[in-house]
């Protein structure tokens, strides 16, 4: 099984070496014909409006569309990847470019500027021992549809959520050395 | 608990930028074009490079207002300049809110033997090198993000070529060495063991390491990338070409896409005029920012 990283912008190689060692085969996918060999599409954390405004160009944005809405693809996003999957976006630019994938609101950088970023152990609903979230200028999930599952929260709000073959969350499991997220992810792929 | 401003939240900001373009601006109008063209990150400042340098005189930080202005304007992070060595020019980015501080050559160096200790700041900090062992110093600082130097202001990339394929070619030395071996260039270049150990163990820098210096056109930013750059900084070459929205964009796609030369064809097309550039050998030894803080 082959699972991609949206190789556009941002944090790719660290989620390809993440999906290795969990034993999959990982490619990067920046373009339709790559797209169409993987069971599950990692997007991962960068700039949203960047990533966005690259996707629509690359012709990328339609075929990961259909195919998250038919199930025939599991995507999970972090952090500029929670944003594009978001339905709804508050604090985005004009013509903020989204994918619309899950039925979930997200602020952008709701924690304020870089200075405010951090690092905290959270409890994530699947596992039995807590994992270290990195949170780099992250969004955070202030509402979500009756199909969503919330999977992990912090004070500030939501941080982890899935609905069916989709997964996102605000912070950043490539950056640490933890892949029980990813291996939760390389499950759901499975599923395909 | 929330740890913030940890190293490695500092260097994860840089791994998020990793593939994207940062621009240099002056106003909010120019933060607007960078942001929409698809920069990742914005260089707030009050000229950029080329005018720094026909300027002449002791260039410092930009005016807190202007800063704030372009911090309102765009989402994107914001990043903006301090001299090598002002600790206090660094604070006071501290206190603004900006997302990151270079603490640049470009500006004229306060301090001609030490650079900021970057450790202290919960805000992550960028440096220019030329050489691994001017990178590995400035980690050892506390950089969160290494650039090559180039030679700024001058829309020739000759210098930064020069800098990357220097860091690259002692990068794959240093893989090549024995433990042993490494003691002995550790003191060569003076850094630690253990910084270089991790570039051996890891085959490339501890951080991100972007091209800056003398990018002025999408093929210059294709090329530094194919050198092995994590994505590139562009001073003086959009604001002072005639088309800035253009080439801000061309330079967007080239970089994401500088494996593909019909792509980089096409965007390279009626660009306009670009900045005019300098060659290397009308600057004096004076003129050369590259010396500055080694």
């Amino acid at each position: 099984m082959k699972i991609g990283v949206l190789s556009i912008q941002g944090a790719v190689t660290e989620h390809l070496k993440h999906l290795e060692l969990c034993g999959v085969e990982a490619v990067a996918v920046n373009n339709a014909e790559n797209l169409s060999a993987v069971s599950g599409l990692v997007i991962p954390g960068g700039e949203s409006t960047t990533i966005g405004k690259l996707i629509a160009v690359s012709g990328l944005k339609n075929p990961i569309k259909e195919r998250a809405k038919n199930e025939s693809l599991a995507v999970f996003g972090t952090c500029a990847g929670m944003v594009l999957m978001a339905r709804d976006i508050t604090d985005g630019i004009d013509g903020q470019p989204k994918l619309e994938l899950m039925d979930i609101r997200v602020k952008r950088n709701a924690f304020g500027r870089q200075r405010e970023s951090f690092e905290t152990e959270l409890k994530f609903n699947l596992f039995d021992q807590p994992l270290t979230g990195v949170f780099i200028r992250s969004p955070i999930v202030t509402e979500v549809g009756p199909g969503v599952k919330i999977l992990a929260a912090i004070p500030e709000g939501i941080v982890a959520a899935r609905q069916k073959n989709l997964l996102s969350t605000s912070f950043h499991p490539e950056l640490t050395g933890d892949i029980r997220v990813h291996h939760y992810f390389v499950e759901m792929c499975k599923g395909i | 608990m929330k740890e913030q401003g940890t190293f490695r939240v500092k260097k994860g900001m840089a791994q998020m930028q990793k593939g994207g373009v940062i621009m240099d601006v002056t106003t909010v109008e120019q933060a607007q074009i960078a942001e929409n063209a698809g920069a990742v990150a914005v260089m707030a400042l009050e000229r950029v490079p080329a005018d720094i340098r026909a300027a002449g005189g002791v260039a410092r930080m930009a005016d807190p207002v202007m800063i704030e202005k372009i911090m309102e304007a765009v989402t994107i992070p914001v990043m903006a300049k301090v001299r090598i060595g002002h600790f206090s020019e660094a604070q006071i980015m501290e206190v603004l809110g900006v997302d990151y501080i270079d603490e640049s050559e470009v500006l004229t160096p306060a301090d001609e033997q030490y650079h900021i200790n970057k450790h202290l700041f919960k805000i992550p900090f960028v440096c220019g090198a030329r050489d691994l062992g001017e990178a590995l110093r400035r980690i050892s600082e506390g950089a969160a993000m290494i650039r090559t130097k180039g030679e700024p202001g001058t829309g020739n990339v000759v210098e930064a070529v020069r800098h990357m394929r220097k860091v690259m070619d002692q990068i794959r030395q240093v893989i090549g060495k024995a433990e042993d071996e490494l003691v002995v260039l550790a003191k060569e270049m003076g850094v630690s063991v253990d910084l270089l150990q991790e570039v051996k163990k890891e085959k490339r820098l501890p951080v991100v390491n972007f091209a800056a210096g003398g990018i002025a056109s999408p093929a210059d930013a294709a090329l530094m990338m194919q050198l092995g750059s994590d994505g590139v900084f562009v001073g003086s070459g959009i604001f002072k070409a005639k088309n800035p929205q253009k080439v801000a964009e061309a330079i967007v796609k080239a970089t994401m896409n500088y494996n593909d030369p019909k792509l980089l064809a096409e965007v390279s097309k009626g660009l306009g005029e670009a900045m005019p550039g300098l060659e290397m050998s009308t600057l004096t030894e004076a003129d050369r920012m590259q010396e500055r803080g080694a």
